[in-house]
């Protein structure tokens, strides 16, 4: 295999799991929050087609990418509300949010179908670019890569070297003890949802504006739900997040290089092979009971009201 | 800033356990109205054309029984399964496992007639949802895999299984090559409730009786208790001798097995034949039914033929008022919100009280 053709596949699993990254990172926040968001597809579904629209009326990749977060995030907050504020069920309430965000993507997007969009360009990082091989895989890609591989490392520091992170542990372990300490739970945990939320949009605006820079009805097409699944995968850590995110990308690509050489198997199979892919990956670490065990957040999924 | 407070009542409100899905269809109503003003329709218009209009007409409400049986039969299932703390969203899947399943006979023998054909391929459709939701059951009961996510993936496999159906193995001979099975023979057609009765067929009554039968069986045997029971506190129920695998598998197999029955029932009473897409979503919108019906099967007759009106209303209000079909998603979405806040009231009774202190806001 020559170096060119490595680089070219290499950038194409790359593009295919950084919106799996993104949206897995923000969840992981949420979760380790003690927070449990289901609503990953519909806030990415929103971001996508914000990021589409906005655009398209400014001509302007970088104001779609800023448009989707903040229509991440404020779509978050819905959520906050119900399971914060008003002590809704978690899971219910993350898949109203996914179900919303598909039905009102598909009602705004309507118009946008068929229209060409506009690609966010790469940015050439000078000098070091120019490095064989990896200079082309790691220095010529567009922003929201960058974005990506800094946001692992940023949000590893913040949850396991900083105060506010501890904080922000120990919240999603044990609500009561962390109130008594007079920790404002519901604050972090809506921080922690909006920037969900906000992680959330940006994955989407990555799919209408990198990966295929145009709008299609449900186009996230389940890959909100991967990211919650590489967040179990993960068993809640960053840097196993992005080990997730890439072999996942690897086996979205398989797939397409798989059905474009014309092998003899039915492309809907090939087409499948990423859910399968995921159940297998979640029975096997479920299997390890211990891990998953120690790391799951305490209080997942368990309302907090505040008795004063 | 204002801030929400939560007191915990001493025990939960009757009333509000009542009127909460009415108030939450209000407040979805007005919500819908303040979309339709956004959109520059006349909100007073819009909703009648919504949820008026398909009511004045025979062949439309013989339309809302077609939509609405799915979803009962499918919400009736799942109340199974959330009430026993058993996340099983992945009932669309099953839904079409249960419609390949049934439609196995009349598409591979063809020849095959006679009165027999049907009730065998409503048990297929039964055994086959039922066997599709086994796995997430299985995985859950033995490797504590998270069934929400499993169940939901396997939809997506579905899917893509009934296209690679359709458009190889079972393409109909005869049909210029038009991604669709051979249509199903007379004998393999669900017929209407009676005769000449017009276009709903017997999946209605099957999820009426269905609904009825299980609301027995929720509120009045044991049976019913263990679900309840196991769903609140698994350590209680095993105290009480309640198995909570045996309980993944009771209610992955019912919600399975109805969803099935759902599929085969829409397949060959409505549709006739496979198609590459059985289900406008059916299995989603189920558990908004499931969740405006309070988990309760004779409210889930209720809640199924309102959400069958959305279904409905949606096209109605296309081609009256030129709003997108789309905007049922949307409704449905804000329905199921609303609902979920106002359970909240149940439970607690809210104050919205101006903060004192402004950094303990939110």
């Amino acid at each position: 295999m020559t170096p060119e053709i490595a680089t070219a596949i290499f950038l194409t699993i790359a593009t295919a799991a950084t919106p799996l990254l993104i949206a897995a990172l923000g969840e992981l926040v949420v979760e380790r929050s003690g927070v449990l968001n289901l609503g990953v597809e519909g806030m990415m579904v929103m971001g996508a087609v914000t990021g589409f629209g906005a655009a398209q009326i400014t001509g302007s990749a970088y104001l779609g990418i800023v448009a989707a977060i903040i229509c991440g995030a404020l779509f978050s907050l819905l959520f906050g509300i119900l399971t914060l504020s008003l002590a809704t069920n978690q899971v219910a309430t993350g898949l109203s949010l996914t179900l919303l965000g598909l039905g009102a993507s598909g009602m705004i997007g309507e118009n946008f179908i068929g229209l060409p969009g506009v690609k966010l360009k790469a940015i050439e990082i000078p000098l070091l670019s120019d490095i064989p091989v990896i200079g082309k895989v790691l220095f010529s890609q567009d922003l929201i890569f960058y974005i990506s591989i800094l946001l692992t490392i940023a949000i590893w520091y913040f949850v396991f070297r900083t105060r506010a992170g501890l904080t922000l542990r120990s919240v999603g372990d044990n609500h009561t003890s962390a109130h008594a300490l007079g920790i404002n739970v519901l604050k972090v945990r809506y921080l922690a949802v909006m920037f969900g939320g906000a992680c959330a949009g940006l994955a989407g605006a990555h799919l209408s504006l990198v990966y295929t820079p145009q709008w299609t009805e449900n186009m996230t097409a389940g890959r909100g739900w991967i990211a919650l699944a590489l967040v179990v995968f993960a068993s809640w850590r960053p840097l196993r997040i992005v080990a997730g995110a890439y072999l996942f990308g690897a086996v979205t690509i398989a797939q397409f290089h798989a059905q474009a050489q014309g092998v003899a198997i039915p492309s809907q199979l090939l087409s499948s092979l990423p859910y399968i892919a995921t159940i297998i990956v979640l029975v096997l670490i479920s299997t390890n009971k211990r891990m998953t065990m120690k790391n799951t957040p305490a209080s997942l999924g368990k309302p907090f009201v505040p008795d004063r | 800033m204002i801030r929400i407070e939560l007191e915990k009542r001493a025990q939960h409100s009757a009333i509000f356990s009542l009127t909460s899905p009415l108030i939450a269809l209000v407040i979805t109503a007005v919500l819908g109205a303040i979309m339709f003003l956004m959109l520059g329709k006349s909100p007073t218009a819009a909703l009648y054309s919504y949820f008026i209009e398909p009511l004045t007409e025979m062949w439309s409400i013989h339309e809302l029984m077609i939509k609405a049986a799915p979803l009962i039969l499918i919400a009736t299932g799942l109340s199974v399964c959330f009430l026993s703390n058993n996340w099983n969203i992945g009932a669309e899947g099953q839904f079409i496992l249960g419609g390949i399943f049934g439609s196995a006979l009349p598409i591979m023998y063809p020849e095959f007639t006679g009165p027999m054909v049907l009730p065998l391929m409503l048990l297929m459709g039964i055994v086959g949802g039922a066997a599709y939701a086994t796995i997430p059951a299985f995985l859950k009961a033995r490797f504590s895999t998270n069934e929400i996510l499993s169940s939901l993936m396997l939809v997506y496999v579905a899917q893509l299984f009934l296209d690679w159906l359709v458009r190889g193995p079972w393409r109909n001979p005869e049909g210029y090559n038009f991604p669709e099975s051979r249509t199903f023979h007379a004998d393999a057609v669900l017929p209407e409730i009676w005769f000449a009765s017009g276009r709903a067929h017997w999946g209605f009554v099957f999820a009426i009786l269905i609904a009825v039968l299980m609301w027995f069986v929720l509120n009045k045997t044991l049976k019913g208790f263990e679900v309840r029971v196991l769903g609140l506190s698994p350590r209680a129920g095993r105290f009480a001798g309640f198995s909570s695998n045996k309980m993944i598998f009771t209610a992955f197999i019912i919600a399975g097995g109805l969803a099935g029955l759902a599929g085969i029932s829409e397949v060959s009473g409505a549709i006739g034949q496979l198609r590459p897409v059985i289900s406008p979503g059916y299995g989603f919108t189920a558990i908004i039914v499931a969740f405006l019906g309070r988990l309760n099967p004779l409210g889930i007759i209720a809640a199924g033929l309102i959400l069958a009106l959305s279904y409905l209303g949606g096209e109605a209000a296309q081609i009256s008022i030129g709003v997108s079909n789309k905007v049922s998603a949307v409704f449905q979405g804000l329905l199921l919100f609303s609902v979920l806040a106002c359970d909240t009231l149940i439970h607690y009774s809210i104050k919205v009280v101006k903060s004192a202190r402004g950094k303990a806001a939110l």
